[in-house]
């Protein structure tokens, strides 16, 4: 299964068999109070440095939030992700529960954007899907519905299954749909992360379908979230995860070690060159 | 001498998250008739209260919150019931009715405030996630609360909270009660444009909001 975005001159492919996907978190004001200000003033120039600075830390694809209170989604997400994509080469991931954004946004973008996101909730499905079919785009799955997120994986899946089912019925293909599992913090649950593991892999066996992790959740609440975020994404990426949502900056090392240990990096190239690219300069 | 020890047991079995401690010693409460309402005041509520403050200050984490949480609500259960069988009534500094508003999913962080209120003496009703505006109006007219909390996490459900208030003021309600907004999804900018009396930045800082509002001292 292949999920492919694209910018207007570069391609990212989301598939089990090619290196982990990393989808640049920064840009969400949920948060960010600096962002959020910015984004209320019109000072992109802070949008601008977030996008550069995860590329280059690694960010195949970047996400585009503008979710503020009191700020007209529909006008400003266009314009944002306009902004970002003629700075940065990489595809983008429009995220916005206003299905309205989403259109405007795919109406002036190049390429094929990931759609950031549909649920099982019949509402979601029936505003989401059809923009999804009409600019030929991907879209994210969140298995959760009307009674919320479901605390087993059976349910989760069955979720999946209406998500997939309902996009099949309008011609979106599978390849198109990548499933996100939801993860709940272990700080409130030490089931959480096991939940949605157990998750991962049915929904690589019984779909094969590409899976994205919203991978800073899990640590929610306790401490030294770092080395819980990273032994997460390891686990998940080897029991089918193929893309996630997260902090380029601090994740990518660990993700290009997983790859390197999955057999997914020739020689250690890429492990090598990004090790390298983050070391501090050397004197001249 | 047998009741303090029991009463000290009850704090240490909530500050160590042990809720079989708790349900024994309050199941020994009720079989030596002491009063089951100082067994809560002195004993479950200094033991919550002193996790939530670890909790606040960072000392301890969100595991540890849920636990003794727990620990509490089990011993709680055998004591209240004692409590309406002998028909004496516990002090409240307040009633609080807590929900996070139709939409939005997110529980922790209300959970966790209901857990510190609680730990302060308040009486709390959590409603729970993905409340509407009618909910909370039921809600402000069949418990009278004093405050009410209310909690958005996404952008696109903040409005929410304004809409909840706007209906308070219809129905002649706003008066009756404090609004608490709070959540990742406000700002306390937002909080004073839609009128709310209150905005907690974190759970902590909900908590003071309230005991500030209500006057209630500490």
């Amino acid at each position: 299964m292949e999920t492919i975005l694209k910018s207007d001159n570069k391609e990212a492919t989301v598939s089990f068999d090619a290196p982990f996907t990393i989808i640049g978190e920064k840009i969400n004001p949920t948060g960010r109070k600096k962002l959020a200000a910015a984004l209320k003033t019109g000072d992109y120039d802070y949008v601008r440095n977030l996008a550069t600075k995860q590329v280059e830390a690694g960010a195949d694809i970047l996400d585009v939030n503008v979710g503020v209170p009191g700020i007209d989604e529909v006008a400003v997400l266009p314009e944002v992700a306009k902004l970002v994509s003629e700075l940065v080469e990489v595809p983008l991931c429009l995220d916005s529960a206003n299905h309205k954004a989403i259109a405007a946004a795919l109406a002036v973008l190049p390429g094929r954007p990931l759609v950031n996101s549909v649920n099982g909730e019949e509402k979601s499905l029936e505003a989401v899907l059809p923009v999804v079919k009409e600019y030929g785009v991907a879209v994210i799955g969140l298995t959760m519905d009307d009674e919320g997120i479901p605390n087993d994986a059976e349910t989760r899946i069955a979720i999946a299954d209406k998500i997939l089912e309902r996009a099949g019925k309008l011609g979106i293909p599978a390849d198109d749909v990548i499933i996100d599992p939801l993860v709940l913090t272990v700080g409130a649950d030490s089931n959480a992360g096991a939940v949605t593991l157990q998750t991962i892999r049915l929904l690589k066996e019984q779909f094969g379908v590409n899976i994205n992790l919203g991978a800073s959740n899990v640590s929610f609440g306790l401490p030294d979230r770092h080395t819980i975020n990273q032994a997460f994404l390891s686990l998940a990426m080897g029991i089918g995860a193929t893309c996630a949502i997260t902090d380029p900056i601090k994740l990518t090392s660990t993700i290009r070690a997983t790859d390197l240990l999955m057999g997914r990096d020739n020689f250690g190239a890429r492990y090598i060159n990004y090790w390298r690219a983050t070391q501090p300069m050397e004197d001249a | 001498m047998i009741e303090n020890d029991l009463i000290a047991e009850l704090k240490e079995a909530v500050i160590q998250g042990i809720p079989e401690k708790a349900v024994a010693a309050a199941e020994r409460v009720v079989e030596l008739q002491m009063d089951p309402v100082e067994a809560f005041e002195s004993g479950l509520k200094p033991g919550i209260s002193e996790v939530g403050e670890g909790f606040a200050s960072g000392k301890l984490y969100l595991p540890d919150l849920v636990l003794s949480a727990e620990t509490m609500k089990a011993a709680a259960k055998v004591l209240e019931a004692e409590i309406s069988r002998t028909g004496t009534k516990r002090s409240e500094v307040g009633k609080v009715v807590l929900g996070t508003v139709q939409g939005d999913l997110h529980d922790i962080g209300k959970t966790i405030v209901a857990t510190l209120l609680s730990s302060h003496g308040f009486d709390v009703i959590d409603l729970g996630v993905n409340i509407s505006p009618d909910q909370y109006i039921e809600a402000v007219r069949r418990e009278k609360p004093d405050v009410i909390g209310m909690s958005s996490l996404l952008t696109v459900t903040a409005k929410e909270l304004g809409i909840v208030i706007s209906k308070l003021k219809e129905q002649d309600l706003r008066e009756d009660v404090k609004v608490i907004v709070g959540g990742g999804a406000v700002t306390s900018s937002y909080a004073e444009e839609i009128e709310a009396d209150g905005y907690g930045q974190n759970a902590e800082l909900g908590v003071r909001m309230t005991k500030f509002l209500l006057s209630v001292e500490g």
